[in-house]
């Protein structure tokens, strides 16, 4: 059986849900940064599949959002690391000092 | 040069991502976490690679399971989590999420499905001998101006990093 477009794009879907539902239930920052990560990188299989059939600008798109990635996880987790060192948590139900 | 067991290569390494994506969500530890996630990473890669698409796989390797997830693991390492683990892994309302969350899959697969035939059925030729000086020509000649674009928001996430996790200035 030939591997078609469609597969990579039913994987990434499932990556993306599992990230999605990591954002939304995980009570822990580190872990929602890290399900970001699993967001950004089924997007970034999608465009490598896509890739394959209209030439080379998925992979170019694909390492844009690589960079994106990093640039993220990096003023992510130092906003972390702030807040860590004022309130002594990093659970993302006492990230509540906007709240009114 | 054609691929060789695609079939098998395709649902193992697909099995593996998706395994250490649910690993990555579900585990207490957040260093086992990032572990898994480093499996699903790596993973990836190799589908990247049977797509021919060598170049991203070589940076997917170098720069997220080298480069972002040390900085995982230097912050899981710094931040004192030994208090959060014995918390609660899930919040409230998680029941509520994952189901809005599943429906979104759903919905996607539905459209995939209904939508299928708007693909185009020929592959590209993409040689993988010079895959690497294609995207570098693509880089600087189509995405010039996103290029010099990325470079400042990197400079940009250097400088607003320090800036957060440094405690004076």
């Amino acid at each position: 059986m030939e591997i078609t477009t469609l597969h990579y794009l039913v994987v990434a879907a499932a990556l993306f849900i599992i990230g999605t539902i990591g954002v939304v239930t995980r009570r822990n920052v580190v872990i929602i940064l890290m399900s970001i990560e699993l967001i950004l990188n089924a997007v970034n299989l999608n465009l490598v599949a896509f890739s394959r059939l209209h030439g080379y600008h998925g992979q170019v798109f694909a390492i844009f959002i690589v960079a994106d990635a990093a640039a993220e996880a990096a003023v992510g987790l130092g906003i972390l690391i702030a807040f860590f060192r004022n309130k002594e948590t990093v659970n993302m139900d006492d990230m509540d000092l906007l709240k009114w | 040069m054609m691929p060789v067991a695609t079939t098998f290569f395709f649902y193992f390494l697909s099995i593996i991502a998706i395994l250490g994506a649910v690993a990555t969500i579900t585990r207490k530890s957040p260093v086992h976490s990032a572990l898994s996630l480093i499996f699903t990473l790596l993973a990836l890669a190799g589908l990247y690679l049977m797509l021919y698409a060598p170049f991203v796989a070589g940076v997917q390797i170098i720069l997220y399971a080298g480069g972002i997830m040390v900085l995982f693991l230097f912050v899981i390492m710094l931040v004192n989590l030994e208090k959060a683990e014995l918390e609660e892994r899930f919040n409230k309302q998680w029941l509520v999420g994952s189901v809005v969350a599943v429906l979104l899959g759903g919905m996607l697969l539905f459209v995939y499905k209904r939508g299928m035939s708007v693909f185009p059925a020929t592959f590209h030729s993409l040689p993988e001998a010079d895959n690497t000086q294609q995207i570098g020509l693509y880089l600087y000649r189509n995405y010039m101006m996103p290029f010099e674009i990325a470079s400042l928001l990197l400079l940009v996430a250097i400088i607003g990093a320090v800036v957060m996790a440094k405690r004076r200035i």
